[in-house]
């Protein structure tokens, strides 16, 4: 099929205009009307840089934003940890392999939104009441306070999302030649040297896909946020998400809430080519 | 390496089975206390009820107007994902069988667009969409096509440069147009990477919230816009909340325990692709 070709542009035609109408054309329009004074349904002037300036003291968001960033770095984290050491627990050949793997992936399938809720349920109640029968006075209150909100939104979210990257961490390991970790062993490494020098350099690439995958996953969160704990209490457990919605939908800001979407969308982007640009030059050096 | 196979590790078989049972333990936690009073949850959250009855359920059922919603949830999500398999592998054959600068450029958009954040178009989206009177199912399926076309395009595109271009100067030669030699030839060859897209967008669609929360009347309400605002109508009233959230997931048990496997590879493709 040449350019000019009829049936190239009609094979393309619903796509391209789907993403247009659907994505292009709204980002575009929104950066443009986050320098306007649009309120949804039309716009008399333009302001400049008024949100943007505005949106710098605005200690709502920047502390929906602080708050976004410390959790995606924390959840990174756990979720790789958790991730790779559930994989590596599965392919160790036990008997309950095939299952365990079932078991751990089925969070994944449900919403967020639900999985809020039970969580919501299973903090508030039986934390409360397993803090009496173990005498743990920090379970009780959970989600009264942003640590505890924190640590929840954590715990919720790498309980749903680990047997995803436990996944992809299984995809790699098995591609790893058994005759590679036989000969370490005949050289005489150890279980941990083996693991050290033969798998985990081998796994790497493995950590492009789900450090960026959990990485823009965790900062993109709204679902989870809005079930377990809706930002409070008083919208300090909000993460930027949260805050672009009910700046545009719920004080009808619809401009302010689209500069702030702007300033998301860059922050989404840099992480993103950063990560992918900087693990592929480590690849490469190994 | 034969003996090492047989070995079985009792204490990694243990522990794996202790947090396989952790794992769960939010899903008993829920059913368990679905059969309860709610006052049975305050003294006895973690035990089996005294007694089971349904009553929790049926009231739940009814309240979620249940059925509606699996109907709404089961025609968007079906819908969506044929208008997404179909034009998405069109769009991505004419990109992978055009060799141009152009068609390059215009996989690369569709990858790009891939990094832009739902909340950085959805301000625009609806207003523009809400000034067309669009913002109904038929508008959202719409949507879900801009949306899931760009993963889509990009498997699609992959797996297509390893079927060789002589099926389809095969076809041609039989006289065949280029629809038809996709639609015979390309497509059925193809039906791997359809199933993966498939499972990759049921999961996406069906427990997608904030987009049809934006974009739906009530009447046209999926499973978590219903379960929303019924979790709102029920707050502290945990034995219908939670007989509702497990009628809500049935659904997806069911899928899962049908098609585990098909969805464990998919999950697995789409991710490290």
């Amino acid at each position: 099929m040449r350019n000019k070709d009829v049936s190239f542009w009609l094979f393309l035609s619903p796509v391209l205009a789907a993403l247009g109408l659907v994505v292009l054309i709204p980002l575009i329009v929104g950066v443009f009307y986050s320098f306007t004074d649009w309120n949804g349904l039309g716009f008399s002037q333009f302001i400049g840089l008024d949100h943007y300036a505005r949106l710098l003291g605005d200690e709502r968001f920047l502390s929906s934003l602080w708050f976004t960033i410390q959790f995606a770095f924390v959840t990174v984290i756990v979720l790789n940890v958790m991730g790779l050491g559930l994989a590596l627990l599965v392919t160790q050949k036990l008997k309950s392999s095939n299952l365990l793997r079932t078991i751990f992936f089925m969070p994944n399938l449900i919403g967020g939104l639900i999985l809020g809720f039970i969580w919501q349920f299973i903090f508030i109640s039986v934390f409360g009441d397993l803090s009496g029968i173990l005498g743990i006075e920090g379970l009780n209150g959970w989600l009264t306070t942003s640590t505890t909100g924190f640590w929840g939104l954590v715990i919720l979210t790498s309980w749903q999302l680990a047997g995803y990257i436990m996944i992809i961490y299984i995809a790699y390991l098995q591609s790893i030649p058994e005759e590679l970790l036989e000969a370490a062993k005949v050289d005489g490494a150890n279980p941990f040297q083996r693991f050290r020098s033969v798998t985990f350099p081998l796994v790497a690439p493995a950590f492009t896909v789900s450090m960026f995958l959990t990485l823009s996953t965790a900062f993109k969160i709204y679902d989870q946020n809005l079930s377990l704990t809706n930002g409070g209490p008083f919208n300090s457990t909000e993460m930027v998400a949260m805050n672009i919605v009910y700046t545009a939908f719920s004080s009808n800001e619809m401009a302010y809430g689209q500069a702030k979407a702007v300033i998301f969308f860059l922050f989404v982007a840099v992480i993103a080519v950063t990560q992918v640009y900087y693990n592929k030059k480590k690849e490469v050096d190994m | 390496m034969a003996d090492k196979q047989k070995r079985s590790f009792p204490v990694l078989e243990t522990a794996g089975i202790l947090l396989g049972i952790l794992w769960l333990s939010p899903f008993y936690l829920m059913i368990v206390n679905a059969f309860k009073t709610n006052r049975e949850i305050f003294q006895n959250v973690l035990g089996l009820p005294s007694e089971a009855t349904f009553q929790n359920f049926i009231q739940a059922y009814i309240d979620l107007n249940f059925l509606r919603a699996l109907f709404n949830s089961t025609m968007i999500t079906a819908i969506s994902i044929l208008v997404i398999i179909l034009f998405s592998s069109m769009a991505a054959y004419a990109l992978a069988r055009n060799k141009s600068r152009l068609s390059g450029a215009i996989l690369l958009v569709f990858v790009a667009a891939m990094l832009i954040p739902f909340q950085a178009v959805m301000i625009t989206l609806t207003s523009f969409f809400g000034s067309v009177n669009m913002l109904n199912s038929a508008g959202l399926i719409f949507m879900y096509l801009g949306f899931g076309s760009s993963l889509a395009i990009f498997l699609y595109h992959g797996a297509l440069k390893s079927i060789p271009l002589s099926l389809d100067e095969a076809a041609k030669i039989d006289g065949a147009s280029r629809f038809q030699t996709f639609w015979y030839i390309i497509f059925p060859l193809l039906r791997p990477i359809s199933v993966t897209v498939a499972i990759l967008n049921v999961i996406w669609i069906w427990n997608d919230f904030l987009l049809p929360s934006l974009v739906l009347s009530t009447s046209e309400a999926t499973i978590p816009l219903r379960m929303f605002a019924f979790f709102g109508e029920y707050t502290r009233q945990w034995h219908l909340a939670l007989a509702g959230l497990t009628i809500a997931i049935i659904p997806v048990i069911i899928f899962y325990f049908f098609a585990q496997k098909q969805i464990i590879k998919g999950v697995s493709e789409g991710a490290v692709k």
